[in-house]
């Protein structure tokens, strides 16, 4: 990605993330029920979908890259769902807080949407240890591309689980025949959730840069490196051959 | 559960809102590192190219005399 696009897309989302909580917190009004501590949903229920999304985004390039080969493809699935798992934690850490403030618990075991959420969380940090136990660098990555398949396949069939499952706590407010969001609240949400969307490309189109910028730089690096042990590099192009390739 | 109190809820609502800042921002930090990081390799493989090239055009400076004298001859 161009330097300029990838300036665009941050001034971008940090615009947006700011007019989000402008709304929020001068224009949404406060929920009936549960007050001004609602005005966590605005944060919290964004960057959860963000997340999940972004779990399933990283199978889908996974997808690509088993059927492509294309090493590409599998650093934008290891993105992805680095930039999930990161998404993730602020997912667990601020309904920690909101379950606090409006149940009297930092956590609540027998509440599905919690429980799947942090087992799907779970699931995820063990892609690190998968992946980087590996050495050999095409089969960490093909391994890697299976897991972040069957994992991301999980993520929608976890969240109908839930949806079908009776909650207790948790509330429903998407979808509801009743009590659905009023319009201004909605509107809020849906800038909050650009803004917190557009965060999360702009952190992968950010890290796959600096990532292809490494890469290109150990390449320059280990070219340098090969024409300083030999005399001249150009000399001896046609006695020694790179590794791997025959001379002949 | 009733609705907490402003002076109650404004302390939770601000503790979601700084966890998502110092979160982002933690993160920035070390993508900061890790471009420091990247430009400071960047300098030393121009370090490394400049020297190559000099090293290359010395051995051609001391033939050009002796090719030269070859030549004469």
């Amino acid at each position: 990605m161009k330097p300029s696009t990838l300036r665009t897309l941050a001034l971008l989302t940090a615009l947006l993330i700011g007019a989000g909580f402008a709304l929020v917190f001068f224009w949404a009004p406060n929920e009936a029920d549960q007050g001004f501590i609602q005005k966590i949903f605005y944060l919290h229920v964004p960057l959860a979908i963000v997340a999940l999304g972004g779990f399933v985004i990283g199978g889908i390039h996974a997808i690509r890259h088993l059927r492509t080969g294309d090493p590409v493809h599998d650093a934008r699935s290891y993105v992805s769902i680095h930039a999930s798992i990161i998404f993730g934690v602020a997912v667990l850490l601020t309904g920690a807080i909101w379950a606090k403030a409006s149940w009297g618990k930092w956590w609540v075991w027998d509440e599905p949407t919690l429980v799947s959420f942090l087992i799907v969380f779970l699931l995820y940090c063990t892609y690190y240890p998968l992946r980087y136990a590996i050495e050999d660098r095409e089969r960490q990555a093909r391994y890697a591309s299976v897991f972040a398949i069957t994992a991301g396949a999980f993520v929608p069939l976890n969240f109908m689980a839930v949806r079908a499952a009776q909650s207790l706590v948790h509330p429903r407010t998407f979808g509801t025949v009743d009590g659905g969001l009023p319009g201004d609240m909605w509107l809020t949400f849906l800038v909050c959730f650009a803004g917190i969307a557009l965060l999360w490309v702009t952190l992968v189109s950010f890290e796959l840069t600096a990532k292809r910028t490494r890469g290109q730089l150990s390449r320059l690096r280990r070219s340098l490196d090969d024409g300083d042990r030999l005399p001249s590099a150009a000399g001896v192009a046609g006695r020694i051959a790179p590794s791997g390739v025959s001379s002949r | 559960m009733p609705a907490l109190p402003l002076d109650e809820a404004g302390k939770y609502v601000a503790a979601a809102y700084i966890v998502f800042v110092v979160l982002l921002l933690v993160y920035i930090a070390i993508m900061a590192w890790r471009l420091g990081r990247i430009s400071s390799e960047i300098e030393e493989i121009a370090e490394l190219s400049e020297r190559r090239s000099d090293a290359e055009a010395e051995p051609a400076a001391v033939d050009a005399p002796a090719e030269a004298e070859e030549v004469r001859s």
